[in-house]
């Protein structure tokens, strides 16, 4: 999203992290725009190392920490599938420089509209396919502002988010409606026949998120992901249809959360209106976490995997720490989120304290200078 | 003297990019810096901004007493004012407040003092016989009255030397003469003005010294009247360049035929056509349409009445991907933001249009996007280190070349190129044009949109002239004179002494 | 020289016409919030004439003044192009430790109790402002993850207890509840309404406060321009989470009872006010009068919404629908204003 202008080569050089014009040497951060897999194994390798001493840190806790039962109950299972499963659609908006608070809004929709449906009998083939089309529908309707429109989109989602949730709550009121048909449930909560440690929300995730890896990385629908993110503009100009491929992503996440908001009735059993409430942070903050820019244009599949296993891992290592309060957790998520952003940035902030300190020192060592600054 | 470099130094890294440079600036006196790119103007334009400082030299104020410049804010306090290329106002503010951002004059309490600040601000603009009204919001200004807000802003902090990156490159003849005026103004009142530029021909007209740098190296420092153009080229580029380009060579069918195009307050009734293997050159004033007929031919503009058919197929307005089918690529004019994508690395660049074809069952497989980029690279002679670097560590004619091996790779049937040469250091210009008129020789027809008239005489084989989003005649190459392009773009058949006047 | 001397000779009507027509329509928009108030109760008092009984209009104020105080910190920071989601809880925060002070030194001024309140979350807006500016961490994620840590401590510091209204001096709850002998116009909601005078006069007439304006409207001018722009983000940090800190206090006093859950999701409701408030996202523009006033237009609507006797599940799709219609229009008048200019230009031969 940042325009590479000269006046912006300069304000950046002023800030510490340009080279000489045209020279270039190498970018300190050493990661790329395009996805180009190297360089970027670097965050990823990262975040394997903290998984595996999440892994020995939870094994120390307790041996218990791999078992199946455990395993599925505390790490893969719950809501971890669910969560992984929409920073698939938001990892992909996020490279493209754009971003989607309503996720959460839009499975809180489909679930209470389930129950709604439930209620009124309707049979279960129809209820899926009329929840995915309202997702697709809201999703749509996201798309439709952020391009036809063209509004931004962080404002834009945070009154869909408003105006999701608020339907939710319009639908069901306060109602909650509690019997849905055992065999559907009974998915929600059983391990899948086989991988006794796996919820099916996750394997399906990990499902998903193998076919848009290779989406992403892989083909050319991928590239101009990346093209998009790093310079919408540009992409235009190399006859890239960014209106249309955004609104396909906005799309895509409604239908991606309703899907996620059925999973999520049929595991709590229960369809009541504040179902969902509040993730969508966590799905920003995994994205983000798993590498994914801020900024747009730049990121791996691989990662966001890595991040969901590693949300997942901490909160079920930190639930069997004795003495540990969960309160506390978010106090663990946070910071890890505010080191997954600042650990980047590390040497450049390294080089430009130097700078100052650099600067500071021939202010006071050559006579008479120009002090910084007018008189305010 | 106002200020002087002296024996200034910079390296980042292993890149020297300025050796032992020196540049004496006189007050009352236009000073103009050229060279290639990557000769270091650009530094040396930094560390008079305090934004780099140098790692060995010193600037030296008219007293005699070192600078140290701890940053813009100090630049500004010792009178240095930049004017850089591309405006930098605030579109949020009023233009007032953009002349006086950070140093609004104060009432008591400290409060801002609205009434003093406007009167100020109309006060200088007299002076530069400009009318624009300081209360309002800076959003919408043109390029050439931006810059009159930053020369304003220059005025107002009493600079006593105003640096100018490239500040024709986006004017009209008009506003080039406003601006020759307004420089003639800030040198009678005592200023010295230090002024970049790639036009040779501005440089000679505007300024009495030159300053020639290459490879970061000082190269020469006299007074513009005991000087060629030839001894200036030779200085920048170390050789003499003769510009060469054209060859005769014979045209084919009409191939595109655009005809009564119209975008309202924009173009009107525009029809031309161009055959395959012919340069046609769209020249006239900035403003007067061109780039916005040529974006609409490529689908990124729309368009409100009129047709476009390539190849006796009517083209579908609106859309770029409609216009790459059918064979048209388009070289915009602001490369840094439309032709590339900075971040990404140059072979990524170049294989960008070209995704779909290098797919293999919907996949792209490791190695053919490299494979295909340094094919396309090794025919441009593209300078770089690898491929994955990204484009911002090219230099402006390297960047180009990415720019054009992304459209070429595509094998265009029509190319579109938007100022080719922009920026664009003397070495790699005329190696464009050698290939702009050898796509020609092939059978590609080139629509050229050029405000560098030698460029366009360089090149065409039949000039068109627009003139306020009307197509005002098409020439042809022999009949093309710069005197008769200008003409035809001002709209005047005026005596030959104004002429002289307002030929660049 | 003809061309360039007719451009000169042009008379200076253009610009000016110019000018009016562009501040014309910047200033409608915050004018505009007041005309749909109008609207807005026109309409409900027509049909239901009760809507604007006293009590109401009390009402709607006070708790229109608690958001209408955290819009104008957020419209400061919004102001210079970031974001702060960390309002809601450190407003929490406040509110427990407020209100727990009361219980812990019975004898404490309540002045004192605003003052400890303005320094806490002045505290974390400190934090907040120096990680975004410093460490340049976009203030999305450094807010985001501000919001869980402060709801965390909250959590912590409350542990299961909760502090009931019984355990607070009761001129402390009647705080929310005062208003001005005579005119029936809450204590609060003038106070909000000076504060937001008071800062739209900072923003507008200070050098300081224009600066907030130069950072959202282009961050690399004001780089280049040498305004000192970590200085002043963390201010505007500063300013967000001290007024959020002060909204806890006052949440304090109109709930009574404060438990972990204070103030939960209420940087929405902020956020949506400022936008709402003609504060454009990406900064630049707007100003906190209008923000103040979009808080005072969503409580207005939700209690219209009631006395319509509209379902009340359904406030909050209004509320989104308004955010969405608030943005549209803002972006419809640019629009305009982009194209306007730009036949302008042409017809000049500029």
């Amino acid at each position: 999203m940042e325009p590479d202008t000269q006046l912006s080569s300069v304000a950046s050089a002023l800030a510490g992290s340009d080279g000489a014009p045209g020279a270039g040497p190498e970018p300190l951060r050493g990661r790329r725009i395009g996805g180009t897999l190297s360089p970027l194994l670097r965050w990823e390798t990262g975040l394997v190392v903290l998984l595996i001493g999440v892994v020995i840190f939870g094994l120390d806790t307790s041996s218990a920490f791999t078992s199946d039962s455990y395993l599925f109950s505390q790490v893969l299972g719950g809501q971890v599938g669910e969560i992984a499963l929409m920073t698939l659609p938001m990892a992909l908006i996020i490279i493209t420089g754009e971003i989607d608070l309503s996720v959460a809004s839009t499975a809180g929709m489909a679930s209470s509209l389930m129950g709604y449906l439930f209620m009124h009998h309707w049979s279960i083939a129809l209820i899926f396919v009329t929840v995915l089309a309202m997702g697709a529908v809201a999703g749509a309707f996201n798309g439709f502002l952020v391009t036809r429109v063209g509004l931004p989109s962080l404002a834009v989602t945070i009154g869909t988010l408003t105006l999701y949730r608020g339907i939710a709550i319009g639908i069901l009121g306060a109602n909650t409606y509690s019997t849905f048909p055992t065999f559907w449930t009974n998915i929600g909560v059983n391990p899948v026949p086989g991988l006794p440690f796996m919820s099916w929300a996750f394997l399906i995730f990990l499902v998903m998120a193998a076919l848009v890896g290779i989406v992403l990385h892989m083909t050319p629908l991928g590239r101009t992901l990346f093209a998009i993110g790093a310079n919408r503009e540009a992409a235009q100009f190399a006859g890239i249809r960014v209106k249309r491929t955004k609104f396909m992503l906005y799309t895509f996440s409604g239908v991606v959360c309703a899907f996620v908001g059925i999973l999520l009735t049929f595991r709590l059993n229960t369809a009541v209106s504040n179902n969902a409430y509040g993730l969508e942070l966590t799905v920003v903050a995994t994205a983000l976490l798993g590498g994914i820019s801020i900024f747009g244009g730049k990121g791996t599949i691989v990662g966001v995997l890595l991040a969901n296993l590693v949300f997942a891992g901490i909160e079920g290592a930190l639930y069997l720490t004795t003495g540990f309060n969960e309160s506390a957790f978010p106090i663990v998520t946070g910071g890890l989120l505010l080191a997954s952003v600042l650990i980047p940035n590390f040497p450049e902030l390294r080089r430009r304290a130097r700078e100052a300190v650099h600067r500071r020192r021939r202010l006071h060592g050559a006579a008479p200078s120009v002090e910084q600054g007018v008189s305010r | 003297m106002a200020l002087s470099l002296q024996h200034a130094s910079k390296s980042f890294g292993a890149v020297k990019a300025l050796q032992d440079v020196t540049l004496d600036l006189y007050a009352g006196e236009a000073h103009a810096l050229v060279g290639e790119n990557g000769a270091g103007k650009s530094t040396l334009v930094k560390i008079l901004a305090g934004v780099y400082q140098p790692d060995t030299g010193r600037l030296l104020a008219s007293d005699s007493d070192e600078l140290v410049l701890a940053g813009p804010a100090a630049a500004i306090a010792a009178g240095i004012a930049i004017i850089y290329q591309e405006p930098t106002l605030f579109p949020d503010l009023s233009v007032a407040e953009n002349v006086f951002v950070g140093r609004q004059p104060l009432r008591r309490a400290r409060l801002i003092n609205r009434r003093a600040m406007n009167a100020r601000v109309n006060e200088i603009f007299e002076r530069l016989g400009v009318t624009i009204d300081p209360d309002r919001v800076a959003r919408g200004l043109s390029i050439a009255e931006q810059q009159l807000v930053e020369i304003a802003k220059a005025l107002s902090i009493d600079a006593k030397v105003i640096v100018m990156d490239e500040p024709t490159a986006a004017l009209s003849a008009a506003e080039v003469d406003r601006l020759a005026n307004v420089i003639t103004a800030l040198r009678d009142h005592g200023a010295a003005v230090l002024f970049i530029s790639h036009r040779l021909e501005e440089v000679f007209r505007l300024c009495q010294r030159v300053t020639v740098l290459r490879d970061g190296r000082w190269v020469l420092s006299q007074g513009t009247d005991s000087l060629t153009v030839d001894d200036l080229v030779r200085a920048m580029v170390g050789r003499d360049l003769a510009e060469r380009t054209y060859e005769p060579h014979t045209r084919g069918e009409p191939l595109l035929r655009v005809e009564r195009l119209t975008r309202e307050g924009v173009f009107t009734d525009v029809s031309f056509d161009i055959s395959a293997g012919e340069v046609l050159a769209l020249a006239g004033m900035v403003g007067s349409g061109r780039s916005e007929v040529a974006r609409a031919i490529f689908g990124i503009d729309r368009y409100d009445a009129g047709t476009v058919v390539l190849d006796g197929k009517a083209l579908r307005r609106a859309s770029p991907s409609a216009a790459m089918a059918a064979g048209i690529g388009f070289v915009p004019e602001d490369r840094r933001q439309q032709g590339l994508v900075m971040g990404m690395g140059i072979g990524r660049n170049i294989a960008l249009a070209s995704l779909r074809r290098l797919r293999h069952l919907g996949l792209l497989l490791p190695g053919v996007e490299q494979r295909f980029a340094a094919d396309w690279a090794a025919r441009l002679q593209l300078k770089y280190r690898r491929l994955s670097d990204p484009a911002t560590s090219l230099s402006g004619g390297n960047q180009q070349k990415v720019v054009l091996a992304k459209w070429l790779s595509r094998q265009p049937e029509l190319l579109i190129v938007d100022e080719p040469t922009r920026g664009i250091d003397v070495g790699t210009k005329a190696e464009v044009h050698r290939l702009l008129v050898s796509l020609a020789r092939e059978g590609i027809a080139v629509l050229a949109i050029s405000s560098e008239l030698p460029e366009v005489l360089a090149i065409a084989d039949r000039v068109a002239v627009m003139r306020e989003g009307r197509l005002v005649g098409v020439l042809d190459r022999d009949e093309a004179t710069e005197e008769q392009i200008v003409a035809m773009a001002t709209g005047q058949a005026a005596p030959a002494g104004l002429l002289k006047a307002t030929a660049l | 020289m003809s061309t360039a001397a007719t451009a000169e000779t042009q008379p200076r009507e253009e610009p000016t016409n110019q000018t009016r027509f562009v501040d014309l329509a910047l200033r409608a928009r915050t004018f505009g919030i007041v005309g749909v108030l109008g609207l807005v109760v026109l309409v409900t008092t027509s049909i239901q004439s009760r809507f604007l009984s006293s009590n109401d209009v009390q009402f709607i104020l006070s708790g229109a003044a608690i958001y209408a105080v955290m819009a104008v910190g957020e419209a400061m920071v919004i102001v210079t192009r970031n974001v702060d989601l960390s309002v809601g809880s450190v407003a929490g925060l406040s509110a427990f430790v407020c209100a727990g002070l009361f219980h812990e030194l019975p004898g404490i001024p309540t002045v004192a109790v605003f003052a400890i309140g303005a320094l806490l979350g002045g505290g974390c807006g400190l934090i907040t402002g120096l990680l975004s500016a410093i460490c340049r961490i976009p203030s999305l994620v450094v807010t985001l993850a501000m919001l869980w840590i402060v709801r965390s401590v909250d959590v912590l510091l409350v542990g299961g207890a909760q502090v009931t209204a019984g355990q607070v001096p009761r001129s402390f709850l009647l705080i929310f509840y005062d208003t001005i002998p005579g005119i029936g116009v809450p204590d609060i909601a003038v106070g909000a309404a000076v504060l937001a005078v008071a800062v739209y006069f900072y923003m507008s007439s200070f050098r300081s406060g224009r600066d907030l304006y130069a950072i959202g409207s282009d961050p690399d001018a004001a780089r280049l321009a040498g305004i000192p722009i970590a200085k002043r983000i963390t201010t505007a940090f500063v300013m967000s989470g001290a007024l959020a800190g002060i909204a806890g206090v006052l949440y304090a006093s109109q709930i009574g009872t404060i438990d972990s859950t204070a103030a939960t999701g209420y940087e929405l409701q902020v956020i949506a006010s400022v936008v709402i408030g003609g504060v454009a996202i990406f900064g630049g523009s707007g100003n906190v009068i209008g923000a103040a006033l979009g808080a005072l237009l969503l409580g207005t609507i939700t209690s219209a919404l009631y006395t319509l006797g509209v379902n009340q599940n359904w406030d909050e799709a209004f509320q989104g629908l308004l955010i969405i219609l608030a943005i549209t229009l803002d972006r419809g008048i640019q629009a305009q204003l982009a194209s306007a200019l730009r036949r302008r230009r042409v017809r000049l031969g500029a």
